[in-house]
């Protein structure tokens, strides 16, 4: 697949995504000014565009760089704790903060996510069994303890369903004024792209990241820093979208390679695309209800990890 | 020049590599042998700064290496681990890019893209050279990890048992072109030997170690007969000299 054809796909996909949901909107009500759907146009749409491909993009990228730093295919912010560390983040400023604004959310979420994923790098660190399929398990059952910390004192506030909400990840929200966070994976993922010929030295192991006269801890840290910052972004906004951060980069990879000055660009626009199906699928299905983005994420996404697992075991590997 | 000074590492009471000093003379092929154990592995990691020593210094032109920075010390020495276990996708020419790293951070010049092609042609990977690495046979995959530090231009090419895993034709291909790499271009190679038959015809100078101490250091002619062997392995083994080749039958000795 060439960029330009996913670049493509994407503005096609955008503009489908901009003209459907459950009021219609044509081309021409735009052009006449009608001012009630010119609102809900640029008060809905537009933002709920830019939600997903921020989304889309930052999502994959943060996948890209967990899998390159920990030197394994199946990391990602789902299968390594960061998200769920990013939720007992906000679960635990809530509890101990009255009154708490959303910049206190944003910082304590942050934090939570760094601390949740650098706990995690530490803990692979330690393990000598390096399998590829062990690393995630251990990921995935370390988010899931994270998460029952959280839910366990959500019941006990009886906060349950402010988590259950984080929890979904959906654009149906998402309006102007509820977003605008998202911008801050602009700079996040400008900055990986800088720092993507570092992180490909560092994904080829710290012996060879050492020989190449690579500060290999710092980039490491910076790594980690940028996935944090992505996954906050994206849990505060529009919630947990699973698998994205997994399956994007490994298709990518698949056809690509890890040169991830290459791959960045390509990764991102398959996001996007990605994530846009997935929005419009679920936009459509029950129309004119919704289903959450995060479900048809995951029954599609699910099911390529699937085929991922089973026919690229081999591939992971290598 | 690199020297050794009373180096020691320990993990928890036993020492792994101890009191060891030497210098390594430029220009030659150095092979570190010993049984297993012995720490030449350790000492290696330790001269390349892979591994910090708990006593001791490594000398690199009179300035102890832990003082160098990180991409001055790795346009002068690269080292290449047993465990290249590597799972990252990149082509044969990325991978011997990534040598210039030191020099470009991976954006490469002119320069750089004259290096990678020398180092492409002289490790005869032209024609793989689009190829994915994991997809290799592993002579190509070792002959592609020795071209990348060839692209990376150090004096000095540290090597872990570079013939792991490698059959007989791979492994003369790999030993005659580090040979090539003394003789005519002039860079210092240092590398961990399990076979004693490659460390005699190939090495100028052998170091010898067993149980973390250094046991042997001069001259191959000097170390390749059955007395010094005797006391680096313990094994009582004939030297034969063919086609002016020491040659140690150790197949059938007593053990």
């Amino acid at each position: 697949m060439k960029l330009w054809m996913l670049i493509i796909l994407g503005v096609v996909l955008s503009f489908v995504s901009l003209f459907i949901g459950a009021i219609d909107i044509k081309v021409t009500d735009l052009l006449e000014l009608d001012s009630d759907k010119l609102e809900i146009f640029l008060v809905s749409r537009v933002p709920r565009l830019l939600a997903i491909i921020l989304a889309g993009a930052g999502m994959s990228i943060a996948g890209l760089i967990m899998q390159s730093l920990s030197r394994n295919k199946f990391v990602s912010p789902t299968t390594a704790g960061t998200l769920d560390a990013a939720k007992l983040g906000i679960m635990i400023s809530m509890l101990f903060l009255t009154n708490v604004t959303y910049t206190q959310q944003v910082i304590f979420s942050f934090a939570f996510a760094l601390a949740g994923t650098f706990i995690f790098m530490q803990i692979l660190e330690r393990i000598k069994f390096k399998d590829v399929i062990f690393v995630p398990l251990i990921g995935i059952m370390y988010g899931n303890i994270l998460s029952s910390i959280t839910t366990f004192f959500g019941y006990e506030a009886d906060l349950l369903q402010n988590i259950s909400s984080w929890l979904m990840g959906s654009f149906t929200l998402i309006i102007s004024g509820r977003y605008e966070l998202l911008y801050i994976s602009i700079p996040a993922i400008i900055l990986a792209y800088l720092f993507a010929n570092k992180f490909t030295v560092a994904g080829m192991g710290e012996d060879f990241a050492k020989n190449l006269g690579l500060s290999y801890k710092f980039v490491l840290n910076i790594g980690l820093v940028l996935v944090a910052i992505i996954s906050t972004s994206v849990v505060l906004t529009v919630g947990v979208i699973p698998f994205l951060g997994l399956i994007v980069p490994n298709i990518v990879s698949l056809y690509m390679g890890d040169n991830l000055r290459k791959t960045i660009p390509h990764t991102m626009a398959l996001g996007v695309v990605f994530l846009l199906i997935c929005d419009i699928i679920g936009r459509v299905i029950i129309h004119p209800y919704e289903i959450p983005v995060n479900v048809t994420v995951a029954v599609i996404g699910s099911a390529i990890f699937l085929i991922m697992l089973f026919r690229g075991r081999a591939y992971a590997k290598k | 020049m690199i020297k050794i000074r009373e180096l020691t590492k320990r993990y928890g009471k036993k020492n792994v590599v101890e009191n060891v000093s030497l210098t390594i003379q430029p220009g030659t092929i150095t092979s570190f042998i010993g049984p297993n154990g012995a720490g030449k592995s350790t000492l290696l990691s330790m001269v390349s700064r892979l591994l910090d020593a708990d006593t001791g210094e490594v000398l690199l032109d009179q300035n102890n290496v832990k003082k160098w920075k990180a991409d001055a010390f790795a346009k002068r020495v690269s080292i290449l681990k047993q465990s290249n276990f590597m799972n990252v996708r990149l082509t044969v020419r990325e991978l011997v890019s990534f040598g210039r790293y030191p020099y470009s951070k991976g954006r490469l010049s002119e320069i750089d893209e004259k290096y990678v092609n020398q180092a492409l042609d002289y490790m005869n990977l032209r024609e793989i050279q689009d190829q994915y690495i994991d997809e290799l046979s592993g002579g190509q995959k070792q002959r592609a990890f020795i071209a990348m530090v060839i692209a990376q231009d150090t004096d000095y090419i540290l090597l872990d048992e570079p013939l792991n895993n490698l059959d007989m034709k791979h492994s003369v291909q790999i030993m005659k072109i580090l040979r090539k790499l003394v003789d005519e271009l002039g860079k210092t190679v240092v590398i961990v030997l399990h076979d004693i038959n490659f460390a005699s015809v190939y090495s100028d100078r052998i170091v010898a170690l067993k149980d973390g101490k250094l046991v042997k250091n001069g001259p191959t002619s000097e170390i390749i007969n059955s007395a010094s062997l005797r006391e680096i392995y313990d094994m009582d083994i004939p030297v034969q000299v063919q086609n002016g080749c020491r040659i140690c039958v150790y197949f059938n000795s007593h053990a």
